[in-house]
């Protein structure tokens, strides 16, 4: 229909078959296409709506669904998520038959473990990048630092940091 | 050809006795709820409501589940949601699991996005969401780090996670040509170490 949607039909119908270990590893090569290949928003404007996005209830690529409709309203926000969604969904469906013969089979484990790094890399990369656009403050980097800790450390609820985090910037100490 | 896996009741494993079978109303309506109410991460509470509340699986079929979504691309829950509606009711299920779980999300995190589209020239919520942005990254970074520590004693698999880190966050090389060299490295590394263990045994 128009270039817009046909692009982010292409980005993302790519990106959900790359997500092996989850959304965050697709992160930085969505932040690449949208920021700096087709420049819909800048770096810290994705930032923000990753932010949204987890402060939202749901699985956590929620950003997929708000990148789509930020970019080209309601019909973004459908192609987008059938392109995200759709790709991964039917190769689901495809291995569920496949599944009970392939499970205990030497290569999956080997297959599976040897991906672990990969994400590994990926998503270290996905923390730094989205730092790195979020933080324009010391205080902002110090809010990012004091919440890593504590949900590397604690139990304590996302909310609870997202929350308090929200208050301290509001205060526009230190911005 | 439907149900090339056998719905859990007629598994008979003994103990899943207490099984319930989900119509497609009730896949729909409960990866709803799910998706309204998870915030942080859908897995712990999908098990809980899968397992524990609805039980739809038993604990270790939900397990073994989780590990076919986990190892296919996609998001765990969003491909659980696909499997578990598949495994029960065919498409008709894979499509109403799949749909309750992000019919819900979608609509709030749109509700946010007008909101934040309508007053982000404000000053007050420009500072709120420095705030938030900051938080919400450093909710990532943990992540992170309990994915990447784990890899310390393993110096090849913390090698390959480094070469992926420095490709995509230093160089911003194009995802797939980075996945494209980096996995089958990876894979190789996981085979000979396999290999390794097999014959030390």
């Amino acid at each position: 229909m128009n270039a817009t949607l046909v692009a982010l039909a292409a980005i993302f119908g790519q990106l959900s078959l790359l997500a092996f270990g989850g959304g965050n590893t697709i992160l930085p090569e969505m932040q690449r296409q949208v920021v700096e290949v087709h420049h819909w928003m800048p770096a810290s404007e994705f930032s923000a709506l990753f932010a949204l996005a987890q402060a939202a209830p749901g699985p956590n690529m929620m950003v997929v669904t708000l990148v789509g409709w930020h970019v080209a309203g309601w019909a973004g926000m459908l192609v987008t998520s059938i392109a995200k969604f759709g790709p991964s969904s039917l190769v689901t469906i495809a291995a569920l038959h496949a599944w009970e013969r392939f499970k205990d089979r030497p290569w999956r484990r080997i297959a599976q473990k040897g991906l672990v790094p990969v994400t590994a890399g990926l998503v270290a990369a996905s923390a730094v990048l989205i730092a790195k656009a979020s933080d324009p403050s010391w205080i902002a980097w110090a809010i990012t630092g004091v919440c890593a800790v504590l949900a590397f450390r604690t139990k304590i609820h996302p909310l609870w940091l997202l929350g308090a985090g929200s208050l301290i910037g509001l205060t526009g100490f230190g911005q | 050809m439907k149900h090339a896996i056998s719905p859990p009741a007629a598994a008979g494993s003994g103990t899943d006795a207490g099984l319930a079978t989900p119509s497609v109303r009730d896949l729909f309506l409960g990866f709803l709820g799910l998706g309204f109410t998870s915030f942080g991460g859908a897995l712990p509470l999908a098990r809980r409501t899968i397992v524990e509340q609805r039980r739809w699986l038993s604990a270790s079929e939900f397990t073994d589940l989780l590990g076919l979504c986990q190892f296919l691309p996609g998001g765990n829950v969003i491909n659980l949601s696909v499997a578990l509606g598949m495994r029960f009711h065919g498409w008709r299920g894979a499509l109403a699991g799949i749909l309750g779980l992000i019919a819900g999300p979608s609509l709030v995190v749109i509700g946010l996005g007008v909101v934040y589209e309508r007053t982000q020239n404000d000053p007050h919520v420009r500072h709120l969401f420095v705030g938030l942005a900051a938080a919400a990254a450093g909710l990532l970074v943990s992540m992170a780090a309990k994915i990447v520590l784990p890899l310390r004693r393993e110096p090849a698999a913390a090698v390959v996670a480094a070469l992926g880190f420095v490709a995509i966050a230093v160089l911003r090389t194009p995802l797939l040509p980075t996945m494209l060299v980096l996995t089958p490295v990876g894979i190789a590394l996981a085979a000979r170490a396999a290999r390794k263990q097999g014959g030390s045994r």
